[in-house]
This record gives C-alpha cells, structure tokens and sequence, in this order.
C-alpha cells in the first residue's frame, strides 16, 4: 500500500508526464501506444538517401546506355528526348554558367549540389503518374544519363552505391548552407521619410494581362 | 418519395398554410426546394420581387426555408460562389505539382477556412485510408515505433493557431509588378488551429540517441516528399495534427496527419506525414537543394533558408475590392512573422513619405495571422497604400527596392517586401513597386 506522500508524488509525475509542456521528464515509452516496426516494414519505407555522401543507396547499378532506353521510355514525353523539357515540365540539361545572368537556366547540370539526390529523388518521385515503381538499377541508369546529358560523366560511366557519391557536381560549393538573414536592416521612419518627389511607380500590373480572373468560375486562361 | 415525405411533415404543412392564405403555393415552393436540394443545386430566394424590400417583403420573408440536415455538412451561401482557392495555370506544367492562392480579399479575421486554405501539392492529393496510414519513427531512436492514427490520437493533444506561407509566395513579383491581384500576389499564406501532439512529446517516446541531430520528415503521396529539420525546430514547436480548425484535415491539407513546423516556409510542414527518421546530418533532399533554395546575385545559392520574415498585406482595397467612391473607409489587413509575435504595423497612404500606426486586434499570436486596421478618409485624390510589420524582434518589413539590393531578382522565394497599392481617382485599385 502506497503512503498518501509516495502516492501524491507518483501523481504528480503522471500529471508532469501527461503535460505536453513538460513532457521532457517522460521515458521513452512512456505511453507504450504502437508497435515495434519489424525489419521488413522498415526496410519497405526507408527509402532516403542522404544527398551529399550517398549514405542509403542501395546495391545496384546503371549505364549511360541503358538510362538512355528508360529513359526514352519513362521520362522523354515531359522532360524532352535530350532533357530540354515539354511544355513548362523542367529542364533537365544546360544551363551552365547562366546562374548570375538576368534569366538563369537551374538544371541538374547547372544547379543541383549532389549527385546521389539526383537518384534519390527519380527513386522516391519519378516517373510523376507512377512514383517509386522503378528498379534500382533503372534509377542508377537514368542517373547516369542525365549526368552524361550534362557533360557531368563520360558515357561509359557507370552509377551505383559506389560512383555516385564521388561525382562532383559542378555547382557543388556553391552553396551556403546556414541562412545569413535578415536582410535588410531598415529603420522604422515616421515622417517625411522620403522626398515626396521622389515617389515614383517603375512598375505596374496594370494592363500585363497575365492575371486570372478573381471572379467566377475558374479561369483557365484558354484563348476564347 | 415526395408525397410520403410530406405526410410525415404535418408540422411543417400546417405551419406554411397558416402563415400564408396561398397554402397550396407555399406547398409547391417547398416541395420543389426540398426535391431540388435532394438533387444538388436548390437555388431558393432567387425570384426578382415585384417591389423593392423594403417596403415589400422579400420572397425568403415570405416562405419557409429548408431544413435542418439539408446540407448535412454545409456550405456557403450560393452567393458567395466566386469566393474560391484560384489557380495561375502558366505558372505550372500541370495541376498535380502545383499551387492554388486562398482568396484573401474575401476573408475576415485570422482564421482561413478549411475549404479556402491555400494548396501546395507536389504530386497530386492522395486519397488515403486513415485505417491503414502509419507513422513509421526510426534511425537513431531508442526504440522504433509504427503509429497508427489511433495510436496518435491517444498522445496529449495541443492545439496552436499558426500561420503556413509557401516562401514563394509573391515570388512572381521580384522583377516588377506582374499580378495585379491581392489573392495572386499573397493568397499563398493561410492561418488554422492546428490540433495534434507536440512533435517532442513523439520524439520523447520513442528516446533520442545523442548522435541524432536532424529528421527526416516524409510524406505518403506520390512524392514522398520529404524535407530535412534540425532537432531543435522540431523539439522546440512542431506540431503533429490531425485536426485543422476542429475538424480532421482536409486530404488537400494532409489528411489523415501533418507536420506544422510554426513560422518556417510552407513545404516543411510535410502533409500526409508517414515516416520520421532520425539522423546525424540533414539529407540534402531535391526539396532543399534543386528547389527551396535561394539563388544570390553573385551566383551562389542560400540552402536551408527556413525561415518567414515578418510581413504584411492591405487585403483592403486591394484590385480586387476597389472604393465605390471618397469617404470614410477602414483600411485593413493582415501581418505575420515567423520569429514570433507582430509588434507593430505602419501604414502609409503616400508611397512610404509618411506612416501611422494601425490598431493590432486581439488575438495576437506568435507565429500565426494578426488582423490590423486603420481608419482612412480617402478624398478622391490618387494613393499609394502600404503596410510595414514590426515584429518583436525589432525587425523591420523591407521595400522592394531594399530587398532587392541585397537578393537580387533571381530568389524566386522569401519575397516578403512591402506591398504597394495604387488608388486612381476612380478607386481602382493595381498592384505597383514604387523606385
């Protein structure tokens, strides 16, 4: 039999323990709801493959030559046969050098820091109306292809756990990976803060013509 | 089924033949608003009257309304038809990977409601079972657990009112003035009661080993989208919920679970949420290195750029709600900062030469909507609206033209520069950037 003292302090930790806000005091399994997942349920859904060292890719491998038949097959009708992309679907190729220009191209070639993301995004995404339904190996074909559609790798590269890691990508360091904001630094000014002359518009929406209509029904934009 | 119905409705017959001498014609008009509204599409109190009300009565003054469970769920009002989620169909190659814009110039308060809440989908909206959707925590944990919703209902509940803003939001605006629209220029930001369990309290569950630093967190649509969250975002405020505004998620907003991570961009608030893993470093996913990512003037990109600056928005006038004519006016609008409560807003009816404070209205809530208004006398003449949010960091919302120095036009995303409204002597209302 608890002593009302033991039993009051055992209270209180359940009430700490059920409190969201302190529930850094709680064991795990506190609650004890669920399942232990078994290896094959994790095996099923443990998809990721870490983009910069390439730590989850799986065994496997793909040539330039067989990417560029599933290729053909799964991925032309979007992103174009040599990767230019259908439509507004993205570009896959090119792109190089444009990143400080007025109208910069973000491919896989000109863009993307890491390699392995490249396959792990096709595994996990791709193709858009079936996603994650291709083989390993056809995802480290298509790899390959598209690396070699942008001068990335030879044409007799071959991708798997081992090689996709150690491609440097061409916009590889140029990325910060710590947000340096704010920004701006402006002042909140009250009064005549500017001089009225010299407001001016430099731009307007008025008459571009590119907005939808807000109301009705949906406006598809279609020419009538 | 028609007559039978109506005998098992002896209230309602005797009360609309007492109520009006044309019993027989209020039996019609009831008869064909119940046979409609079992159709879909009843269209009640549509008739042009013969007199204006006042002095007549109105034909719905006249009649008896439809019942209690006609519209069982509910719906708006057929007048309000037009007040819907819009999409820009240029923007994207199809509707699956896409966005819609909420409408805010027909919105009032903080709250958004659950069928106007802006959608961010990557590849499609699933339909998914909630009997058979789980929640998979592994990596570096102590002891791995697979949830079902059940499971995940059972946790300690919260329930926070936050703010979700795609960060390209206004993104088509940092060349010049294009969308001249309120809903298109700032509808990608909506604002829910979000109701779940504190991520924390999941992670606590299933015990951190002290290498994980960072999750994983990944949803069950065609996607699998899935984005990286440094350990202390998630520890510190995310939410796991199930509910939106009381009710379970809508499927465009991640039915049956999602991720709420309170003032950061949009797309890590994963929907449909399926999978947390543990790790020692980020992932480096597409959604954080080819997209999401902020491409600098001199070349270089800003990865892992989470955060929403504060901002604001006058959704009245906007273009879309221009002034009838010169007179006494509220101006109003929203504010919102990702680092925590909104302080202050400005507002300026000159182009930014001189500002007043607005009145902030309660509630005001970190991380979520905050309502702001300001009485106007608008005198016929030509204006230039702003808005300026202080949060209560100190930091102010920049203009266009300071934003633009240090990013350039090239970000696409974090555009959250003042906005300017033109008013022409004729209260129209367009969207400009002012040097």
């Amino acid at each position: 039999m608890f002593s009302s003292r033991k039993l009051a302090l055992l209270l209180c930790a359940g009430m700490i323990a059920a409190d969201g806000s302190l529930a850094r005091a709680a064991e795990p399994g506190f609650y004890g709801y669920g399942d232990q997942p078994t290896p094959a349920q994790i095996t099923g859904w443990n998809i990721d493959v870490r983009g910069d060292d390439g730590v989850g890719l799986p065994p496997g491998k793909g040539t330039v030559q067989r990417g560029s038949e599933v290729y053909a097959e799964q991925c032309a009708a979007c992103h174009g046969i040599f990767g230019e992309g259908e439509g507004r679907f993205p570009k896959l190729v090119g792109g190089a050098g444009t990143l400080t220009h007025d109208r910069p191209e973000l491919t896989v070639g000109s863009y993307w820091p890491f390699a392995p993301t490249l396959w792990d995004y096709i595994n996990r995404a791709m193709p858009m109306a079936a996603p994650h339904t291709l083989s390993a190996d056809d995802v480290y074909a298509l790899t390959a292809y598209i690396l070699h559609l942008n001068d990335v790798v030879p044409n007799e590269f071959v991708a798997d756990r081992d090689s996709l890691p150690k491609v440097k990508m061409p916009n590889r360091d140029n990325f910060i990976w710590v947000d340096p904001r704010p920004d701006t630094m402006a002042k909140p000014c009250m009064n005549a803060c500017a001089d009225p002359g010299d407001i001016k518009i430099v731009s307007t929406a008025e008459g571009r013509n590119v907005t939808p209509r807000t109301t009705g029904p949906l406006d598809t934009m279609q020419p009538k | 089924m028609g007559p039978d119905l109506w005998r098992n409705m002896p209230v309602v017959s005797k009360l609309a033949g007492a109520r009006n001498p044309l019993g027989r014609r209020s039996f019609l008009g009831l008869g064909a608003a119940l046979t409609g509204s079992l159709a879909l599409g009843a269209k009640p109190g549509h008739a042009e009257p013969t007199q204006a009300s006042p002095p007549a009565d109105a034909p719905w003054s006249q009649s008896i309304g439809a019942g209690v469970v006609d519209r069982p769920y509910g719906r708006p009002s057929d007048a309000e038809a037009g007040v819907i989620r819009r999409n820009v169909p240029w923007l994207t190659a199809g509707t699956e990977s896409s966005v819609s814009f909420s409408p805010l110039q027909h919105l009032h308060g903080i709250i958004t409601p659950n069928g106007l809440f802006f959608e961010r989908h990557h590849a499609g909206r699933p339909e998914i079972d909630p009997d058979q959707h789980r929640l998979m925590i592994h990596g570096l944990v102590e002891r791995p657990l697979i949830l079902t919703m059940k499971d995940i209902v059972r946790f300690p509940s919260v329930s926070r009112i936050h703010f979700i803003e795609c960060p390209a939001n206004g993104g088509m605006e940092w060349r010049a003035a294009q969308m001249n629209s309120l809903q298109f220029n700032h509808g990608m930001i909506s604002c829910a009661e979000w109701t779940g369990v504190r991520l924390s309290t999941l992670l606590e569950e299933v015990g951190l080993k002290k290498e994980a630093q960072w999750a994983m967190v990944e949803g069950a649509d065609g996607a699998h989208m899935n984005r990286s969250l440094p350990l202390g975002k998630c520890l510190d405020d995310c939410l796991v919920v199930y509910a939106q505004n009381g009710e379970a998620l809508r499927p465009e907003q991640g039915y049956p679970l999602r991720l709420v991570v309170p003032g950061w961009e949009g797309n890590v608030s994963i929907k449909w949420l399926r999978r947390i893993k543990l790790g020692d470093r980020p992932w480096y996913s597409r959604e954080e290195t080819s997209k999401y990512t902020d491409l600098m003037p001199d070349g270089s990109s800003r990865g892992f750029t989470w955060l929403i600056d504060a901002k604001s928005v006058i959704t009245f006038p906007c273009p879309e709600k221009p002034l009838d004519r010169p007179g006494q006016y509220e101006i109003r609008g929203l504010a919102w900062s990702g680092n925590g409560k909104v302080k202050r807003v400005d507002v300026s009816t000159d182009g930014g030469v001189n500002w007043q404070s607005a009145r902030l209205h309660e509630p005001v809530l970190p991380k979520a909507l905050t309502k702001f208004t300001l009485p106007w006398r608008w005198d016929g003449e030509p204006a230039l609206l702003e808005s300026r949010a202080i949060d209560e960091t100190g930091y102010v919302q920049p203009t266009m033209t300071q934003l633009r120095k240090q990013r350039g036009s090239n970000s696409v995303y974090h555009n959250n520069s003042i906005q300017t409204w033109q008013v022409k002597p004729d209260g129209s209302v367009f969207d400009v950037q002012l040097a």
